[in-house]
């Protein structure tokens, strides 16, 4: 938990405000501070950043047609004229489809990330501050999801649902709810207990107002630790579905999807047939670190 | 503690109860008719009402849930629409190379984390802690089926050592314990163990670095015991924990051994689920799905009584 | 600070100073302990039983017994943090949570407490004004009008708020956190004060002074004082009547000088007896209580204190003692009672 033990009480009643230093630091203001001297981190932001920005702006970067096939230059190895990362099975650019790969890889990672946390936080931070019934409910459902493995029910949800990328968000956020709804659960329900709750119920403030005031800023930073953690798994889970044909379908570039549509080349080029899995690797690892970094700055316990 | 047991596995009704409403919703999930999948589309319409009357498709949800529940119950799941056998049966003889193959993943996954956590917790340079962490951290962070290629790549492209897909010899039926066999599961094996591998070292090192951190080790020292007496007390400690992570561990391995199956064509559950998925063979879904969410059930309630058994802070009457 | 409270925001005296301010009548709360293979109830620990007590306007209640004994519960029942399985409470003549009464939010305008953790009473990720301004905002102070409020708090408790205002409560000392509890507990402008072991963390320095602000403050602001605690000599300072606890209920009650210079039942002795004296004159002649207290989820039959009273007799198992009124002050005793059948009873 975030709340630390009671510091040693050195001094009474004497104006201690003088001898400590007038500038008084807040919780997040402390967590910059922190992150800006972790260089572990600022390198994985860094790299993350570069990811997702040419991602993002892979139009205006002047690359070549990432859809654009040939049947003459399939499969170039790398280090082409012109084709610096190669050609893919249907002689499309590699490194033009790499990074526009990113957009929807990145896209399908971390949205079902943010709507599970949306979802499943609000709904284990009501089960915590309700306790009761409300808590058996919600956390008895939560079970019951938590009865499949996270990878067995997103495949056998979107493969029920049948492919496409849309489908593949919405069970990807199925998988991720109850998890974050777990934990957003257990930290609520600690900080229900501290006393400072208990006295601003006994100031006569609604429920909501208490939430909002007393317990959001004690229980979203071991969350969004938590949340961040999940994004990784669900950068490789999307990417998962999509190698087996349940997610993005082609010809859209993306990295799950290329690996699976490359899987034929491995005897022509097998450098190039692992390039996709490269990009996924690099991106997983880097948003893992952001998160340990982003936990240890905040002082968040495993 | 057998009460304990017996509480737990009386709680898992209302959670099974939810699983099954579940797994019979992911038929209805599908788009169109179910019975679409069976049928052609150009198919007179007295033929799609006749089998939908068969497979009880006309009747209201919650009766046709309650049937597929009572027919479920008695362990008839239905036959398979692809290949017109049992889904039982497909199911078992899958679930049996599924489980081989999981043996020995998780056993190479939890002995080499065992040993890589405890020497990165004890490890006296830097360097050691250092490597430990970045196995760990690479393996939670591959996309494990991105490294079923690149060994394929390796071993059987490149190198030629180890065949690269398939349970055994091409003329072989069913899984022996010879070297044929063993050769064909190294490479999943091998890829299968990475993300137990980096979940289950992290959470050594991180349990036996808070026990050595604690005072009571400090007082065994006091006491002149010596550091191989002390081991054996700090992963006594230590074991509640790491259990609990490894049974949730062993659970994914088996749920998340779909893609690595479809890579090396291993013919276990999570073949059989993905041939299902794209032949829309829908029995065979549901009741792969509903084995393996049970199994999953039954290891975490087999891990949580072992845990109370060997904790002994956890009382739980 | 009276000018700085909207006219509303002031509780009136109603019924008069002979009015109790606070009375709680057969007060009940028993917690289930969950058992079993279905998890059911199957035992209560009974934290609270049948308890009736009244706070005089103006006057300091204290209430001491060991810890487990329901101090803290009765607290929390009283502010109703917990909600009492029986049993009613009237605040200056108003019931509460009844059809004609005032609602539990009026009572808790009224009614405030100040609680024995001073770190985690105060929520860390709020600045000091931020904490003291939450009640007052949340019954609708305006912002500004409540930052005035805060500085005019911060001085009531002698912490100068232009340095205090803006920290946080790590970076303050026990005793100054403290200060901010009871600064917190007064923002409303209650009119009873709950101090659950309020001082009992703080060095023996820092609670003196701590003390003698809560003395200062009550004369200021003309505060009623519900003072728990398990230390005699603090509850003996401050208190003007006393009431002792043992397994939830009251074995004694009566005013500071009655029970602590003429205790009558067993229980207040032993528990007077058991502390330390500075004056070797003044060393205990009878025996200091022994064990521990009994578990309150199976309190023994009729007498609650009879396993561990060296006057127990037939009659203390059979019959619970009844809190009967001797001159000043009441006791639950069979001994005390004329013709109950106790050996050392007076006769009817």
């Amino acid at each position: 938990m975030a709340i630390q033990s009671p510091s040693l009480d050195i001094a009474g009643t004497a104006p201690l405000g003088a001898a400590l230093t007038p500038v008084s630091r807040g919780y997040w203001q402390s967590v910059r501070r922190r992150l800006g001297r972790d260089p572990v981190t600022l390198i994985c932001g860094a790299v993350l950043l570069l990811i997702v920005t040419s991602a993002v702006f892979a139009p205006l970067l002047g690359l070549a047609d990432p859809y654009k096939t040939s049947m003459i230059r399939r499969l170039y190895p790398l280090g082409s004229p012109n084709f610096l990362l190669g050609t893919d099975e249907l002689g499309r650019d590699m490194f033009s489809r790499l990074i526009y790969g990113g957009r929807l890889s990145l896209f399908m990672g971390v949205t079902p990330v943010a709507c599970a946390l949306l979802i499943g936080g609000s709904l284990g931070i009501a089960a915590g501050f309700s306790g009761g019934w409300v808590n058996m409910m919600i956390m008895r459902i939560m079970d019951v999801f938590y009865a499949f493995p996270s990878v067995l029910l997103a495949i056998s949800l979107s493969g029920a649902m049948g492919a496409g990328a849309e489908n593949t968000l919405l069970a990807l956020t199925l998988v991720f709810i109850p998890p974050i709804c777990r934990v957003s659960e257990s930290v609520t329900t600690q900080v229900r207990g501290f006393d400072f709750v208990d006295a601003a119920r006994a100031s006569g403030a609604g429920a909501l107002t208490i939430v909002r005031v007393h317990v959001l800023g004690n229980v979203l930073g071991p969350i969004l630790v938590y949340a961040t953690s999940l994004i990784s798994v669900a950068i490789i889970l999307a990417a998962g579905l999509s190698f087996l044909g349940l997610g993005v379908k082609p010809p859209e570039p993306e990295w799950g999807l290329m690996l699976n549509t490359l899987r034929q080349a491995i005897y022509v080029n097998p450098v190039l047939a692992a390039l996709p899995g490269v990009m996924i690797f690099i991106t997983s690892i880097c948003f893992n670190l952001m998160s340990d970094g982003l936990r240890a700055a905040m002082d968040v316990k495993a | 503690m057998l009460l304990y047991a017996l509480r737990r596995l009386i709680y898992l009704v209302p959670v099974a109860f939810g699983v099954s409403l579940l797994v019979f919703a992911l038929v209805h999930l599908a788009p169109g008719d179910p019975i679409s999948a069976i049928v052609p589309p150009d198919a007179p319409q007295e033929v799609v009402d006749k089998l939908k009357e068969y497979y009880g498709f006309d009747k209201p949800l919650p009766v046709q849930y309650l049937r597929w529940l009572a027919v479920t119950l008695t362990g008839d799941f239905g036959t398979s629409i692809g290949t017109g056998r049992p889904v039982a049966t497909e199911v078992a003889s899958a679930f049996g190379n599924t489980i081989i193959l999981a043996i020995s993943a998780t056993t190479l996954a939890f002995s080499l984390a065992i040993f890589l956590g405890t020497a990165a917790a004890y490890a006296k340079t830097r360097i050691v802690d250092r490597l430990v962490t970045l196995i760990s951290l690479v393996g939670v962070s591959v996309p494990h089926f991105w490294l079923a290629i690149v060994l394929v790549i390796i071993f059987s492209v490149e190198l030629g050592m180890l065949p690269p897909m398939g349970l055994g010899p091409e003329n072989a039926t069913g899984w022996r314990l010879d070297w044929p066999h063993i050769q064909h599961m190294i490479l999943p094996t091998i890829a299968l163990s990475v993300i137990p591998l980096g979940v289950m070292t992290r959470t050594v090192r991180a349990t036996i670095k808070d026990i050595l951190n604690a005072e009571f080790v400090t007082a065994l020292q006091a006491k002149g015991m010596n550091d191989r007496q002390i081991l054996f007390h700090v992963l006594k400690n230590a074991a509640p924990t790491c259990l609990a992570v490894m049974g949730l561990q062993a659970g994914n391995l088996i749920g998340g051994s779909i893609l690595i199956e479809t890579v090396f064509a291993w013919p276990g559950t999570g073949f059989l689920l993905n041939s299902a998925i794209f032949r829309r063979d829908l029995p065979i879904l549901q009741g792969t799905t509903l084995v393996l969410a049970f199994f999953f059930m039954m290891l975490n309630l087999t891990v949580d009584v072992i845990q109370t058994m060997v904790d002994p802070r956890i009382k739980r009457g | 600070m009276d000018a700085l409270v909207p006219r509303q925001d002031r509780a009136k005296d109603r019924g008069g100073p002979a009015q109790p301010l606070l009375l709680a009548e057969g007060l009940r709360k028993h917690f289930p302990v969950m058992g079993g293979l279905l998890g059911r109830t199957t035992k209560v620990v009974r934290a609270v039983d049948d308890l009736s007590l009244s706070v005089a306007k103006g006057e300091t209640l204290g209430v001491v017994g060991e810890s487990g004994c329901g101090k803290s519960t009765v607290a929390r029942l009283l502010i109703r943090l917990l909600k009492p399985d029986k049993g009613t409470m009237v605040l200056d003549g108003d019931p509460v949570d009844e059809p004609h009464g005032i609602t539990v939010a009026e009572l808790r305008r009224q009614v405030q407490m100040v609680f024995q953790d001073s770190y985690a009473s105060l929520n860390p990720r709020l600045t000091i004004a931020e904490t003291l301004a939450f009640a007052p905002k949340a019954h609708g102070l305006p912002a500004s009008e409540a930052r005035e409020r805060v500085r005019d708090l911060l001085a009531k408790v002698g912490l100068e708020p232009d340095t205090y205002m803006e920290r946080y409560p790590h970076e303050l000392s026990g005793g100054q956190r403290q200060r901010v509890n009871i600064a917190r507990a007064l923002a409303l402008r209650p009119r009873l004060v709950i101090l659950d072991e309020a001082v009992s963390a703080l060095d023996k320095s820092v609670e003196a002074q701590v003390l003698n602000m809560l003395v200062d403050l009550k004369d200021e602001l003309g505060l009623t004082y519900l003072f728990i605690s398990h230390d005699l000599n603090v509850v003996q300072y401050l208190s003007d009547r006393v009431l002792v606890m043992y397994l939830g209920k009251i074995v004694e009650l009566g005013s500071v000088e009655a029970i602590y210079g003429n205790p009558q039942h067993p229980y207040t002795r032993a528990l007077l007896s058991a502390r330390p004296s500075m004056d070797p004159r003044k060393r205990t002649k009878e025996a200091p209580i022994q064990g521990d207290p009994p578990n309150p989820i199976d309190p023994p039959s009729g007498c609650r204190f009879r396993t561990r009273c060296p006057f127990a007799e037939d009659v203390c198992a059979r019959l619970e003692p009844q809190l009967a009124d001797t001159r000043a002050q009441a006791v639950a005793c069979h001994m005390r009672v004329a013709g109950s059948g106790h050996s050392k009873a007076a006769a009817p």
